[in-house]
């Protein structure tokens, strides 16, 4: 019996390879040191570091590389990104894909949030899908607004990479409805917890 | 969950890796229900007792703790600006009960590492299978003639939230225009190593409207500081810092600014050079590891020696020594650090339990500092353990401070992020 315990867990742990690979720290542990700004696995409560729990992998990954390689405008995320190696950064982002989105109400404008609305329908939903809940495309439903700005803010001004066929989308809703476009977005995203 | 099924998440979660004999742990023998008790209700103390039920919840847990509230000091200079109520910084712990830890409300006189019990004020004794240690700091108060806990309630430390922050508030509310304040700062180590310079700013900010001609001297008794050139460049660009008009004055041990005595009567610094006389003084004394630490036999001089793979006590096995009391070079005496220590000993703690090797571990510090309404600063490091000299060491190419001249969007930004990590660091610990 004994001995096939052994052998079960062995198995399990052949079986997750991330995890034993390396001889370094687990994924879980490296993602319980993020929980001071982001919140306990993932779930911030604000007012501004994002939330990133049940986020896509790849986009966890592919931010933490441009944070990493300087593409992103960052306060903190450029310095502490360095701090890990690929195979680490790919063990958190599972990590945090597990885990269980938890989001809080937060202050906005209802007015401003419908014409969020009517916005991401017409020039979002297509890629944010489901009001920009977590997906391929990122978190937007619900992520603290101010990140959402600071974000946003980076995009138009080209410190972060922007996506092409985003960068054309956000233009026509500026086009659309003016410098409110984007304040629009950001109320319509916050309202969705 | 079954033993197997709880062994493997264990396992998987702390990152243990398989001991030799493993499923019997030789020299291990523990009840069915293992008791850790945590002595201290700080960032340390709760995160560990957090952790140590999220990661096994059929563990015992008992956190013990004096005050029936806990008041963060990371945060309390706001309150020195006014920006900030103390009720803002004081939390109960319901919380931590929600997550199963039994919280007691007393005093810890002593541990006996040999018996494996934990003694109270109250008279209560508490066994334990792992002991966690996190007391904070306390002060060396003999090492400033004429300062004591009594002229502590009118010549305030305020290096522990609480009455004493309101104190230091109010002589600041009610002293003169033009009138004087000084900062005296302690030499290293200490707890918050920016906090006595985010101090002055934030007397500076609530100064700047009031009472504009008011100074603030800072006495240190060091020639460098944490993030010096940051906060050098955030004072003159808000204060005036470097011109005749500057409302902040630092001045190091070259300049002499070790302070060696008080005057209580007449507000009076006795430093290395001169006298300096205030309408306001704030002390804050040299430090060492927090009592229970001295009374349990933790101590190699002031501070806890560790093993920092785990952090158990290097002085007695089965207790772990967490936070600004550790000897955890080289990370600071900070709360992230206290809190990024405190998961790397309950992984330790559960692996143990169940007869497996610890996990590497892995750290992450960062501090924030408010110097305006809208001027924050950070610093940040990942470490990693070097086992070779058992030192916590930044992994190179990472960490460091944010930029000098960064735009005043950025600076902006961090006052906003270093109230998330306030408030997440908060939640992490005790919600």
């Amino acid at each position: 019996m004994r001995r096939k315990t052994v052998f079960a867990i062995l198995s399990l742990l052949a079986l997750a390879p991330v995890i034993t690979q390396a001889a370094g720290p687990t994924a879980a542990a490296l993602a319980f040191t993020c929980a001071g700004c982001h919140g306990t696995d993932g779930s911030s409560v604000g007012p501004s570091s994002p939330s990133i729990a049940q986020m896509d992998p790849e986009v966890f990954i592919d931010a933490m590389q441009a944070y990493k390689g300087d593409q992103s405008n960052s306060t903190i995320m450029n310095r502490i990104a360095k701090g890990y190696s690929d195979e680490q950064i790919k063990g958190m982002a599972w990590f945090f894909a597990k885990q269980k989105l938890r989001l809080q109400p937060q202050q906005h404008d209802p007015q401003l949030a419908r014409l969020g609305a009517e916005l991401h329908d017409k020039y979002c939903e297509k890629c944010h899908e489901d009001a920009g809940r977590p997906g391929d495309a990122g978190t937007l439903a619900g992520q603290w607004m101010p990140y959402l700005g600071y974000t946003m803010a980076d995009y138009i001004a080209g410190k972060r990479p922007y996506p092409r066929k985003m960068q054309r989308k956000v233009d026509a809703a500026i086009k659309d409805q003016g410098d409110k476009a984007t304040s629009a977005l950001i109320h319509y995203y916050g309202s969705q917890h | 969950m079954s033993d197997f099924n709880r062994r493997d998440f264990i396992r998987l979660a702390t990152g243990a890796t398989l001991a030799s004999g493993a499923l019997g742990f030789p020299g291990l023998l523990l009840a069915a229900t293992p008791k850790v008790v945590v002595v201290g209700g700080g960032v340390g103390g709760c995160t560990v007792a957090k952790y140590l039920r999220k990661l096994d919840p059929k563990l015992e847990v008992t956190l013990i703790e004096t005050k029936k509230t806990y008041t963060s000091c990371f945060m309390s200079n706001e309150v020195l600006s006014g920006d900030r109520t103390l009720e803002s910084l004081t939390f109960d712990y319901e919380g931590l009960k929600r997550h199963g830890v039994n919280v007691v409300i007393d005093y810890v006189s002593a541990i006996d590492p040999s018996k494996k019990l934990v003694f109270t004020a109250g008279g209560d004794q508490f066994g334990y299978d792992a002991c966690v240690v996190s007391p904070g700091v306390d002060f060396k108060w003999e090492t400033i003639e004429g300062y004591d806990e009594t002229v502590a309630e009118t010549i305030p430390h305020a290096w522990f939230a609480g009455p004493q922050t309101l104190t230091l508030r109010r002589q600041i509310e009610s002293m003169p225009e033009g009138g004087k304040v000084i900062i005296v700062a302690p030499p290293n180590p200490f707890k918050c190593p920016p906090g006595p310079y985010e101090r002055a700013a934030q007397i500076a900010m609530y100064c700047k409207h009031h009472k504009p001609r008011v100074k603030i001297i800072i006495l240190d008794p060091k020639d460098r500081f944490s993030k010096q050139g940051l906060f050098r460049q955030g004072w003159s660009q808000l204060y005036g810092f470097g011109t005749e008009n500057s409302m902040i004055e630092w001045i190091g041990a070259a300049g002499g600014g070790t302070v060696e005595a008080v005057d209580p009567s007449t507000r009076t610094l006795q430093a290395e050079i001169e006298e300096f006389q205030a309408d306001v003084i704030n002390i804050i004394p040299p430090q060492k590891a927090g009592k229970v630490a001295f009374a349990s036999d933790l101590v190699d001089g002031d501070w806890c020696p560790v093993n920092k793979l785990t952090f158990e006590s290097s002085r007695h096995p089965n207790v772990y020594v967490l936070g600004d009391a550790s000897s955890a070079a080289k990370m600071p005496k900070s709360a992230y650090a206290a809190s990024s220590q405190a998961k790397v000993a309950a992984a330790a703690i559960v692996a143990r339990f169940n007869g497996i090797e610890p996990g590497e571990p892995t750290f992450v510090n960062t501090c924030y500092s408010i110097l305006g309404d809208e001027h924050g600063i950070s610093v940040a490091a990942v470490y990693a353990l070097n086992r070779d000299n058992n030192t916590i060491e930044s992994i190179k190419g990472a960490g460091g401070l944010s930029p000098m001249d960064a735009s005043p969007e950025q600076r902006k930004r961090e006052v906003s992020y270093a109230h998330s990590w306030f408030k997440n660091l908060i939640e992490d610990m005790m919600m």
